[in-house]
């Protein structure tokens, strides 16, 4: 018995919320009295591995071949397998990333076992596994409970904080990939990597919405300016999407993504409740609007009754005086 | 070719956060129910499969026979045919359950060489469905599909957004693809497309008969609950000018510690 986490790695390196799935399975494999193993899979694996040690693993399985430097689904999904089988795990956790939560529906398939996708909240009762998961798009929560023997879950990115390192702890052991026939032929991999802070992983977001019709480029270069001065990542309503000021991938809500930082602020956005489910567990919410009556004011921790294209350099002016 | 674009009817996305426990509890949602919004997107990419490659369409949905509305839908928008898994006399299933009846009733098409999905659905949240179909398939999976490139010497090349990359890949046929929403604009269905969907037989199959078992799910759900209330009040923030507000908010929130 072991609990195992997936360590997701991208050409940039391991992915954050990794580690708050591995911080959530030192909880777990206390809970159930079992070891917690981490696995890394890449064409390079040696620095992630080495960094897992420090996070609480009591060992490390690194899957190393030149067949997984590039992510290919079929590949990671074998590879993944192997290690629940050397691991004997009963429980597989990974971060619920596009990758991650690929990757354990396919493990969870092969391998006959349960599975509680994007789960929320995770713990332990009778020796089970129980995942919280958030569905009917947030406003409904279940407990997933396991008849499997292997129970299988990927963790949304923020519903565990991240732990701190310490002392490595944990031995690393090479496992061999034994990956048959990889199905995929990779043609081309094109880095979208801005630098930009992720939605999914930031813990301030600033969002515009239909109030910046009046000049889009110019709201969501006021927008990008105060996510700038914040270290905040970029979001928007699904009407900004769809009216084309902004791609889709930067779509907070029902259709889009659901986030949870700690600070979430709304310019220019009425508050439509798809647009609330992805974003009502934003721990401080501030809502800027021209008017008064906008039902995002209902959900906020704060609101300020003006235009957009005057309080947000405002507030990018008053926040440079504060923290630089 | 043939390409199987799988179906779900959820509820009206306006009507999600009137959804109670207990209705879901009892597996009886009192909404407006419509096709998946997702899945549109899946079965507009299929239209134009039909399109560029000569691909017949199909849609199947695994559901109680009002679901047949959400094939209607398919159907108006102009995917070729539809066939509902009913789903009545099942219990006890998970996500598992429906992928091994989906792919039973995929099988049950003869040659298929593509299936296409939504992202996932709104009411499970689950995006794993599809998971399940390819593996009980024996077929390859890319999922998160933003264009079609080509389909061409027996396989299916696809663009494909992930964090921080674009991946460009090729897979052999027949595969499962699930689609994101920047891969089309999903059309209205036409007045002739909605008249000749009404008029369309589609065949209901029982998932007894597909080999799909009653209570065989891996994973159930217990203590379904509303989340709780969102309890803050918000605190205008009032001011001469907008420099005032600003710099009053700025001090809240550095005072909060989420700065």
């Amino acid at each position: 018995m072991s609990v195992l986490v997936w360590v997701e790695q991208t050409k940039s390196g391991p992915v954050a919320s990794s580690w708050e799935v591995l911080g959530k399975g030192r909880q777990l494999a206390d809970a159930l009295g079992t070891q917690l193993v981490a696995a890394v899979i890449g064409g390079e694996t040696a620095k992630t591995a080495e960094e897992a040690t420090k996070y609480g693993a009591d060992e490390v399985l690194t899957l190393t071949d030149g067949a997984l430097a590039d992510y290919r689904l079929s590949a990671y999904a074998a590879a993944l397998t192997q290690a629940v089988g050397a691991a004997g795990a009963t429980v597989v956790l990974a971060a619920g990333t596009t990758r991650g939560r690929e990757v354990t529906a396919m493990v969870a398939a092969q391998l006959g076992a349960g599975l509680a996708p994007d789960a929320i909240d995770l713990k332990v009762d009778g020796g089970k596994l129980v995942a919280v998961r958030s569905v009917y798009s947030n406003n409904i929560l279940a407990d997933i409970v396991y008849s499997s023997a292997v129970q299988v879950a990927s963790v949304r990115p923020r519903s565990f904080p991240m732990p701190e390192a310490g002392a490595a702890k944990g031995a690393v052991k090479a496992v061999a990939p034994n990956l048959g026939a990889v199905a995929e032929q990779i043609v081309e991999v094109r880095s979208t990597d801005t630098g930009e802070v992720s939605l999914t992983d930031a813990s301030k977001i600033v969002s515009g919405g239909r109030g910046v019709a009046q000049d889009p480029a110019k709201g969501f270069a006021l927008i990008t300016e105060l996510a700038g001065v914040l270290g905040a990542a970029v979001g928007a309503s699904r009407a900004a999407v769809d009216a084309g000021y902004i791609p889709y991938k930067y779509q907070v809500g029902q259709t889009g993504k659901t986030v949870k930082p700690d600070l979430y602020i709304a310019a220019g956005i009425s508050g439509a409740i798809q647009h609330l489910a992805g974003m009502g567990g934003s721990k401080v919410i501030v809502a800027i609007n021209k008017d008064a009556e906008a039902p995002i004011f209902e959900k906020a921790s704060y609101g300020i009754v003006g235009d957009l294209y005057e309080v947000v350099p405002a507030l990018t002016t008053e926040f440079k005086k504060r923290i630089g | 070719m043939k390409v199987v674009v799988l179906i779900k009817q959820t509820p009206d996305t306006a009507e999600l956060p009137k959804v109670s426990a207990d209705d879901v509890r009892a597996g009886k949602v009192k909404a407006t129910m419509v096709i998946n919004p997702w899945d549109e997107y899946a079965a507009e990419e299929a239209i134009q499969l039909g399109d560029r490659f000569d691909f017949d369409s199909v849609a199947i949905s695994m559901g109680s026979p009002e679901a047949v509305e959400a094939l209607k839908h398919a159907l108006a928008m102009g995917v070729g045919a539809a066939a509902l898994v009913d789903n009545t006399a099942l219990t006890g299933g998970d996500l598992f359950t429906t992928a091994d009846a989906l792919a039973a009733a995929i099988a049950a098409q003869g040659a298929v060489d593509l299936v296409l999905c939504g992202k996932q659905s709104v009411d499970d949240n689950g995006g794993a469905v599809y998971a399940g179909v390819a593996v009980k398939l024996g077929w390859p999976l890319v999922t998160g599909v933003t264009k079609i490139v080509d389909v061409a010497n027996g396989r299916i090349t696809v663009e494909r957004l992930v964090e921080g990359g674009q991946e460009v890949l090729s897979v052999p046929l027949p595969a499962v693809v699930s689609v994101g929403k920047e891969i089309n604009d999903p059309r209205y269905p036409s007045f002739m497309g909605i008249r000749k969907a009404s008029k369309a037989n589609i065949p209901a199959t029982a998932a007894a008969s597909l080999g799909v078992a009653s209570g065989a799910g891996r994973t159930s759900w217990t203590n379904v609950r509303k989340p709780e209330e969102r309890k803050s009040k918000v605190v205008m923030i009032d001011g001469a000018s907008a420099q005032e507000k600003a710099a009053k908010l700025a001090d809240a929130l550095i005072a909060e510690k989420v700065i």
